[in-house]
């Protein structure tokens, strides 16, 4: 049906850009009057007048019929049934009423739904119809008022390219309006979790145990929302992976950049940028299945008891992950090095070692330090590694062959399956999520700023 | 020492042994550097190929199926020639196992015997009676795959060698699966299901067509959605927009919002999309929404990129024979700059394809026996569905959450080898 009206919105745009067109053009031959315009203008003003304010409509009434809809019918229900109701029952109501509708009836429902449930059906169709209709009509009024307008000196380019303008600027805003909608929404759920868990809790408390029920009939514990070991399991297994990224991604881009050969260099980028697109389920799953059994198997060879899922696999993994990120940032910052540093050290007599530890590596400190940052950044915002090879329970631990979890692996496991949005368990995730927003985009900024600052100083 | 007068240094002697200890000591460091760099360069490499090694060693299996010729008999007091979907299937089954082992007397040995096929066998033979009617009442012989275990066996993960209560099958069934091998009936036949079936408990019949259906759905809104608001913005940005503090606030927003962690987005998604706006949970048109605004900055960035790479006097040229500023960009800025942009973009979409953790937050993870019809029905996609293999305890599985990780990177591979050639192409040189 949607797609339908989609595809004649499309049609009828195009028959308004084909009567523009011909207009232009039967001015010109008709009365052998002087177009302002080419008539192509005149056919694409016509065009945009009629399918994109229809467009739009469209998006914004598909958007909230379904919610206006749902107002109607709870609105609709005896009073008896909805007074002093909580939120979920509402939504209960509504879903119940939503698959008496739609045929999925499992128990005999109360009439009061059935009826309900009729009535929703009926005002659905009325709504599709309606909109139907009213999309029509406006496309037709505003082909007839666009023809209105047309005259040979009518400034149809302008116009055209005005209405350009706005669609271009309304694009470029998309990018504020998303980080706008992740800041508030993540605010809105988070102060929603901090009426139900006090602030210090939540940040100072040592205990995690979100687990609580969602239903009353469900066994769990009774919740505890000290967020301190989920933060510092996090801080753990990123710290295990910067280890392990940092060396080599250091010293593979010191030997690309000033060691290897164009042969080398040509064979390692790619496998570097080859490294850098396997998607991060695929590392999750080498984790589990390669890396932490060899781990536990090295570790009972030593005598040493390893957990299964040990922060040493999953940050081990996680390192091998931004190795990539590393060492082709620490190649940009080298080789933005000016090269009469570089003939100069040399010229006095330094070796290459010596060059690259005295002068290269301090002269691109802070583009290397901006690259590890933005490498952190990512470790901590990593989530399928973890999700795979982390831990569920949060342990206050720095020893690295223990279990920990991190606030990702939390945020997934608190969001998928039941999600009642009332409750502090899915709330949390929100909360955790809007502590790691905050944390990543500090220090992206931080390295962004690390960066260009260092770049300006050498161009 | 201010008052002595400016001593000439000794002249340092370079032929002296000491010189020459140092010398060599400072030539050893050099080496050793060129040495870290080349192991961790070689580690890098070699962390590649186990990755890779692992994958192909652990999926290619999957790859094939174990197939077992099976001669079922549609008898008509258990297949209604009038009615065959309603026929009792199982009785058939019972038949052509006990008439492929007719030793076996007692019911469970019978029953052991039958779970040599796969569970979905009775569904393949109704199937194949509906499909032909003509077969009620007569013989045919099927290639049916064969359930797990003996998958396994026959591919050698299982070895028949370890002692009975090490392994999942017993001598019993290996008996009878031997037996059926020396009748010749066993086969190993391209795994064809793996492309052409949805989501099943049973790893025999799993196969990722929901999953690639579910992923082609969540690209398309996605490129339908992040192509053309990514290249307005890319053009307002680069061509249109004066310099104030409202375009560096969407320039810093823009590469900002490149490294925000795909799971905020997906907790975006959750909380505007599906909580909100009332969008169906799993649904693809969702996925894609969220994968969009994934990949609208990195759009962005290589649009403007594009378009920073068309030189100067093109532009200059245009206007100076009378286009107007939309013109120069529509006519002609944009048709030289559109390979560089469809190479980002197909990049950004490979990006997309890989992506997991945002669509388990909405949901995409659920267990799915059916590709979705259409952009609104719950689906799952190719990185979820390897999520959901790799944490299904069944053997079989682990192959073919392997497998799907290859095609996973068969598509990647592809996209990118696209993106490549159409730089190469149509990469023009100023």
């Amino acid at each position: 049906m949607t797609g339908y009206l989609f595809l004649v919105i499309l049609a009828l745009s195009l028959a308004a850009f084909h009567v523009g067109r011909t207009t232009a053009k039967s001015f010109v031959s008709a009365q052998g009057a002087q177009l302002h315009s080419r008539p192509v203008y005149h056919g694409a003003f016509a065009a945009v007048w009629v399918g994109l304010p229809a467009s739009v409509l469209v998006v914004l009434w598909l958007l909230f019929q379904d919610t206006i809809i749902d107002h109607l019918v709870l609105a609709s229900l005896p009073a008896s049934m909805t007074e002093g109701a909580s939120a979920s029952r509402l939504s209960l109501y509504i879903s119940e009423i939503r698959n008496v509708a739609s045929g999925r009836i499992f128990t005999e429902p109360s009439p009061e739904i059935r009826t309900a449930a009729e009535r929703l059906q009926s005002w659905q169709a009325i709504a599709r119809w309606a909109m139907v209709v009213v999309t029509v009509a406006m496309m037709v009024l505003a082909l007839y008022l666009a023809r209105a307008r047309m005259a040979p000196g009518f400034r149809a380019r302008q116009s055209f390219e005005r209405t350009l303008d706005i669609v271009m600027i309304a694009s470029a805003a998309v990018a504020i309006f998303v980080t706008g909608g992740i800041i508030v929404s993540l605010t809105f759920e988070a102060m929603q979790f901090f009426r139900l868990v006090p602030l210090q809790e939540f940040f100072f408390g040592l205990n995690w145990e979100p687990q609580i029920a969602i239903r009353e009939d469900q066994v769990a514990g009774t919740g505890a929302f000290g967020a301190v070991p989920v933060f510092t399991g996090t801080l753990l297994i990123s710290a295990i992976a910067l280890l392990v990224a940092i060396p080599i991604g250091l010293l593979s881009a010191i030997y690309l950049v000033e060691f290897a050969g164009e042969c080398v260099r040509g064979i390692v980028k790619p496998v570097l940028e080859i490294l850098a697109g396997v998607p991060t389920v695929v590392y999750g799953f080498f984790a589990v299945l390669v890396v932490a059994p060899a781990i536990r198997q090295a570790g009972s060879m030593m005598g040493i008891a390893i957990s299964p899922n040990s922060a040493l696999a999953a940050g081990g993994v996680m390192g091998i992950m931004i190795i990539p990120f590393i060492s082709s940032l620490s190649d940009d910052a080298l080789r933005a090095v000016p090269q009469s540093m570089r003939d100069g050290s040399l010229a006095l007599g330094a070796t290459r070692a010596e060059t690259i530890t005295r002068v290269l590596l301090p002269a691109a400190l802070p583009g290397i330090v901006g690259g590890i940052l933005l490498a952190a950044s990512r470790a901590i915002g990593e989530t399928m590694i973890v999700v795979m090879a982390a831990g569920l329970t949060a342990t206050l631990t720095a020893n690295p062959l223990d279990s920990v979890t991190t606030v990702t692996v939390q945020i997934v496991t608190m969001l998928i399956g039941d999600t009642a949005f009332d409750n502090p368990k899915t709330l949390s995730a929100f909360a955790l999520g809007l502590v790691l927003f905050v944390v990543t985009l500090y220090l992206n900024v931080a390295a962004l700023r690390i960066v260009r600052r260092y770049r300006e100083k050498y161009e | 020492m201010s008052g002595a007068a400016p001593t000439v240094p000794e002249p340092f002697d370079w032929s002296s042994p000491q010189a020459a200890a140092r010398r060599r000591r400072r030539y050893a460091a050099d080496r050793r550097l060129r040495i870290y760099g080349l192991v961790s360069v070689l580690v890098a490499v070699g962390l590649l190929g186990i990755l890779i090694a692992s994958l192909v060693v652990g999926g290619y299996s999957a790859f094939v199926q174990t197939h077992i010729a099976v001669e079922f008999t549609a008898d008509p007091e258990n297949v209604p020639a009038g009615d065959p979907t309603s026929g009792n299937y199982r009785a058939v089954i019972t038949n052509a196992v006990q008439q492929l082992f007719p030793e076996l007397e007692s019911r469970s040995e019978l029953r052991t015997a039958g779970d040599i096929l796969s569970k979905g066998t009775a569904n393949m033979v109704r199937n194949h009676v509906v499909a032909n009617p003509e077969l009620v009442g007569r013989s045919f012989t099927l290639e049916v795959p064969a359930s797990d275990p003996f998958d396994q066996l026959n591919k050698g993960v299982i070895d028949r060698n370890l002692p009975e209560d090490r392994r999942r099958v017993s001598d019993f069934e290996i008996g009878l699966f031997e037996s059926l091998e020396a009748r010749g009936l066993v086969s190993t036949l391209f795994n064809w299901a793996l492309f052409f079936n949805s989501d099943s408990r049973f790893p025999e019949l799993a196969g990722l067509a929901g999953a690639l259906v579910g992923s082609f759905y969540a690209l398309l809104v996605c490129f339908l959605v992040s192509f053309p608001v990514g290249i307005a913005a890319a053009i307002y940005l680069e061509e249109f927009a004066p310099k104030n503090r409202w375009t560096d606030l969407v320039e810093v927003n823009i590469n900002n919002l490149a490294a925000v962690p795909s799971i905020v987005f997906g907790l975006l998604g959750l909380a505007v999309f599906i909580q909100l706006f009332g969008l169906p949970r799993s649904a693809p048109l969702v996925g894609g929404l969220v994968l969009s605004l994934m990949t609208l900055p990195t759009m962005i960035i290589v649009t403007r990129a594009a378009l920073k790479s068309i030189p100067p006097s093109v532009r200059e040229a245009a206007l100076g024979i009378g286009a107007s500023r939309h013109e120069v960009i529509l006519h002609h800025v944009l048709p030289l700059a559109l390979p560089g942009i469809l190479t980002g973009t197909i990049i950004g979409l490979a990006q997309a394809l890989g992506e997991t953790a945002p669509l388990l937050l909405i949901g995409m993870n659920a267990f799915l026996t059916t590709p979705p019809g259409g952009v609104m029905d719950p689906a799952t996609a190719l990185p979820t569905q390897i999520f959901i293999w790799a944490d299904s305890p069944e053997r079989g599985f682990v192959s073919r959450t392997s497998a799907a990780i290859l095609v996973l990177l068969g598509f990647l591979i592809v996209m990118n080898a696209i993106a490549i050639h159409l730089r190469q192409r149509f990469e023009r040189r100023w």
